[in-house]
C-alpha cells in the first residue's frame, strides 16, 4: 500500500519537474522548500508545490485520559464581592461592628482530598498559596481524577503536621515562613489592614499558624483547618469549581471577634489562633460548578 | 518504466543548459575588471601585480606579487566560557535557584568586562565618576553619604543601595523590581538609569558607548564577551549586570551558625529571638530569617517615617495612593558597612533604627498593618533588648564580601 503510494508521488512529482523545467527553464531552481516536508530540497529557491508530507496515520494524536479539577477561589464579605481592587478602603463592618479595610489576604490550601462512593480517596498532594493582593494562585488545577460522582472534596487551610514540616523554596521566597521559635514551619493565613478605633484608624494582622501552644513549655499543637465540602458529579473532563471564601465568617462564628483584643501578635496567641481556627470551619462554600469550555 | 525516466532526466537537463544563457565576464572580486553583473565567469579576468598576499587575511589575492600592506584580518567571534555563580549553602538549601536572563548567561569573559566597566568613569559625562563611586566595595557596594553627588556636583534625595544578592531581588509576585521605588525591572534594566541620570553620570548613551568604542581595549573585550566588537547600551548593561550578579553576601557568621558550623554568643542569640518573635522586634515577617535568609521579602512597605510623604516611593511609580509612602525593603546583612540607613539616609547609625521601630513609628494613611504597635510608637525594647538585637543585626554582616579580591578595582 505504501510502496504503491510511493511510486505514485514519485511519478507525479517526475512529471511535474520535467513540466516545470520546460515551461520555466532558466528561473530560479524549484522544488519542494518546505523543512516539514518529506522531500524538502535545500537547494529549491522556489517551491513548486510537490511537497509531500508524512501520511496521516503516522501523526499519533494523543487524546486526554486523564480529568482535570480546577479550583477557583474567590471571596467575599456576607456577599459583597472582594477582589485587590476593593483592597484599602473601609468598606466591611465585621460582626462586632467594626467597620475594616484589608490591604492584603493570602493563604495556602494543601492535601485535596476527591472522595469516591466505594469509600476510596483521590489525595493530590499539593498546596497552593492564593494571594488575592496580587491576583496569583486564584487558580488551581488537579489532574489525574477518575470521572464519576464524589461525595465529598476536603482540603487542608494550610499545611498538616506533616507537610510543615517540608522546605518548600518558593514558599521561602514569598515570604511565608515562620520561625522556630513559634513553631516553625509556615503560615495558613495572613490577612492585614486597618480597623476604626474611636474615630482613629487602628492596624490588624490577622495572621493564622498552623501551630499553636498554652504555654512556651507546653508542646505545640496543630492548628491546620480540615475544610469539608459537598460532592460534586465529575461527567466531563476539565471541571471548574468555584470555592468561596467568606471574609466576614473569620470574625464571626463561632467567636465574635474584637479587633481592639485581638489586632497584633497573635501568632504567638494560643486563644487567638484557637479561635481562628474555629471560624475558619465556616469560612469555605461550594459555588458555582461548571464544566471548561 | 526506470529507463523512460532517466532518458527524460537527460531531454530535460540538455534542454535546460541549451536554453539558458547566463551573463558571462569577469566574476573574480580580486580582479581589476571584476563585473558585478556577470553571473558566470568567461576566464578574462585581469590581476594586479600589488595585494594582501596573507592567505590568512580575508582579502587574500593569490594573484598578487607584491603586498601592498591592505590585508584585513576577521575578527574571530568571541567564545565566552560559562561561568556558574558560586551559591552559597545557606541559599542553595532555602531559596529558589537565581534568576539569570536566558540571553544573557553568567560568562567568565561578560563578569570580567562589567567589573571593569562598574570601576571605570568613562561612562560618566566628564570620565571622572564610576558606577563603583556610589557603590564602592567597601561599603558593601553604596557609599557612606547621605545622598550621593553626581558630576554636576548636584545631589539626589534618596540614599545610594548597596548591592549584593541581586539575583535573587524577585518575590513570586513581581519580577526584579529594583531601585527604592521599584522603577527598574532587572538587573540589565537598572543600569541604564544611572548613566544618564542628569544629577549622577549626566551622560548620553550614545556619547558613553561612542567613548567605549574608542577605547583601545573595549572594542576587543566585548567581543571576547558577546562575540561583536559593536557597543551599545543593551551590552554595556549585560556586562555590568553579569558582574552585579556574581556579588553575592550569605557567609557571615549568623548563616555558620543557622548551618549548625558555627555559633553565636548569647547576646547575639537573644537578639535572633527578639527578631524571630511577635512579642520581641518582630522583623522576620518583612526581613526573613534563617528559612528565608536574604533578609528582605523584596517588597515595599511604608515603615512609619513620616505622617505625611515628601516622597511618594512606590506610589509615584504606579499611581496607586495606597502605594504612597513605601520603599523596597532594604537587606539586613552587610548593615557595618552600610550606613546611613533608610531610603533618605536619615538614620546615621543603627542605634537610631532600632530606636525608630521601638518608640518612633509615626501612623500614616498606608502604615504597613506589621507595625503593629504604632499607636505606642513601635515595640518598647528595654536598652538590654536593644543591645541584643544590634548584636545579631551586626553578625549577618561578611567581612569577606567586602574584600573580596574579584570584587575589587581591576583597572
Amino acid at each position: 500500500m505504501k510502496i504503491n503510494k510511493m511510486k505514485t508521488i514519485l511519478n507525479t512529482a517526475f512529471a511535474l519537474i520535467l513540466a516545470g523545467t520546460l515551461f520555466t527553464s532558466c528561473t530560479k531552481k524549484e522544488g519542494c522548500t518546505d523543512p516539514a516536508a518529506t522531500n524538502f530540497n535545500v537547494e529549491a529557491e522556489k517551491d513548486d508545490g510537490t511537497c509531500t508530507y508524512a501520511t496521516p496515520e503516522e501523526i499519533i494524536v494523543e487524546e486526554e485520559t486523564e480529568a482535570h479539577i480546577t479550583f477557583n477561589f474567590t471571596h467575599h464579605f456576607d456577599g459583597v464581592p472582594v477582589t485587590a481592587a476593593n483592597f484599602n478602603q473601609f468598606s466591611f463592618v465585621n460582626a462586632n461592628g467594626d467597620t475594616l479595610s484589608i490591604s492584603k489576604l493570602r493563604y495556602l490550601v494543601s492535601d485535596m482530598k476527591l472522595y469516591r462512593p466505594d469509600g476510596t480517596v483521590n489525595i493530590n498532594e499539593g498546596y497552593n498559596l492564593v494571594d488575592v493582593t496580587n491576583n496569583t494562585g486564584l487558580s488551581y488545577s488537579i489532574a489525574g481524577t477518575d470521572l464519576g460522582a464524589l461525595v465529598s472534596m476536603r482540603f487542608n487551610f494550610g499545611f498538616d503536621t506533616t507537610d510543615n514540616s517540608g522546605n518548600y523554596v518558593d514558599l521561602n521566597s514569598a515570604s511565608w515562613g515562620v520561625p522556630t521559635m513559634m513553631g516553625g514551619g509556615y503560615h495558613g493565613m495572613q490577612m492585614e489592614g486597618m480597623y476604626k478605633k474611636n474615630g482613629a484608624d487602628s492596624v490588624f494582622a490577622y495572621h493564622h499558624i498552623v501551630t499553636k501552644r498554652p504555654s512556651m513549655m507546653a508542646p505545640f499543637e496543630a492548628n491546620h483547618i480540615e475544610v469539608s465540602l459537598p460532592g460534586i458529579a465529575l461527567n466531563e473532563h476539565n471541571v471548574v469549581v468555584e470555592l468561596k471564601m467568606n471574609i466576614a465568617e473569620w470574625f464571626k462564628n463561632p467567636s465574635t471577634w474584637d479587633l481592639d483584643t485581638y489586632h497584633s501578635a497573635l501568632m504567638m496567641n494560643y486563644n487567638a489562633q484557637a479561635m481562628m481556627h474555629q471560624n475558619g470551619y465556616n469560612a469555605f462554600t461550594l459555588g458555582v460548578v461548571s464544566q471548561k469550555k | 518504466m526506470k529507463n523512460l525516466l532517466k532518458i527524460l532526466f537527460i531531454v530535460v537537463t540538455v534542454l535546460t543548459t541549451y536554453a539558458c544563457s547566463k551573463k558571462e565576464g569577469c566574476t573574480d572580486p580580486l580582479a581589476t575588471n571584476f563585473n558585478p553583473n556577470a553571473e558566470e565567469d568567461d576566464g578574462q579576468c585581469i590581476y594586479a601585480d600589488k595585494g594582501c598576499m596573507d592567505s590568512r587575511a580575508s582579502n587574500f589575492n593569490p594573484h598578487a606579487i607584491t603586498d601592498d600592506g591592505s590585508c584585513i584580518f576577521p575578527l574571530v567571534p568571541g567564545q565566552p566560557t560559562p561561568s556558574p555563580l558560586q551559591i552559597p549553602q545557606i541559599f542553595s538549601q532555602s531559596l529558589p535557584a537565581p534568576i539569570i536572563p536566558i540571553n544573557n548567561p553568567q560568562t567568565v569573559e561578560g563578569v570580567s568586562l562589567g567589573r571593569k566597566l562598574f570601576f571605570d568613569p568613562i561612562l560618566s559625562g566628564d570620565g571622572t565618576l564610576a558606577c563603583a563611586s556610589c557603590h564602592s566595595p567597601e561599603f558593601s557596594f553604596t557609599d557612606n553619604s547621605q545622598f550621593s553627588t553626581g558630576i554636576t556636583l548636584q545631589q539626589g534625595d534618596r540614599n545610594s543601595m548597596p548591592i549584593f544578592n541581586a539575583a535573587w531581588n524577585v518575590d513570586i509576585n513581581s519580577d526584579a523590581k529594583f531601585f527604592w521605588d521599584g522603577r527598574a525591572n532587572g538587573l540589565e534594566d537598572q543600569a541604564l538609569g544611572p548613566v544618564v541620570n542628569p544629577i549622577e553620570m549626566n551622560n548620553t548613551w550614545i556619547n558613553a558607548t561612542a567613548s567605549l568604542q574608542a577605547d583601545s581595549e573595549y572594542p576587543s573585550l566585548f567581543n571576547a564577551a558577546f562575540g561583536t566588537t559593536i557597543i551599545d547600551s543593551s551590552l554595556v548593561t549585560m556586562a555590568l549586570a553579569q558582574f552585579e550578579r556574581t556579588l553575592i553576601s550569605g557567609n557571615s557568621r549568623a548563616d555558620l551558625f543557622f548551618l549548625g558550623q558555627g555559633s553565636l554568643t548569647s547576646s547575639e542569640l537573644s537578639g535572633y529571638d527578639l527578631f524571630t518573635t511577635e512579642f520581641g522586634g518582630d522583623c522576620f515577617h518583612c526581613h526573613g530569617f534563617a528559612n528565608e535568609p536574604l533578609f528582605t521579602d523584596n517588597a515595599f512597605h511604608n515603615n512609619g517615617l513620616d505622617a505625611t510623604f515628601l516622597d511618594l516611593g512606590l506610589g509615584d511609580i504606579t499611581g496607586n495612593p495606597a502605594d504612597n509612602g513605601k520603599f523596597k525593603t532594604p537587606s539586613l546583612r552587610n548593615l557595618a558597612y552600610t550606613a546611613p540607613y533608610m531610603h533618605d539616609g536619615r538614620f546615621a547609625t543603627l542605634d537610631e533604627v532600632i530606636d525608630h521601630y521601638s518608640e518612633g513609628l509615626v501612623h500614616s494613611s498606608t502604615i504597613d498593618p506589621l507595625l503593629k504597635y504604632v499607636a505606642q510608637g513601635g515595640v518598647q525594647l528595654n536598652p538590654t533588648e536593644k543591645a541584643d538585637l544590634k548584636a545579631f543585626l551586626l553578625s549577618l554582616s561578611e567581612p569577606d564580601f567586602i574584600t573580596n579580591p574579584d570584587f575589587q578595582d581591576p583597572n
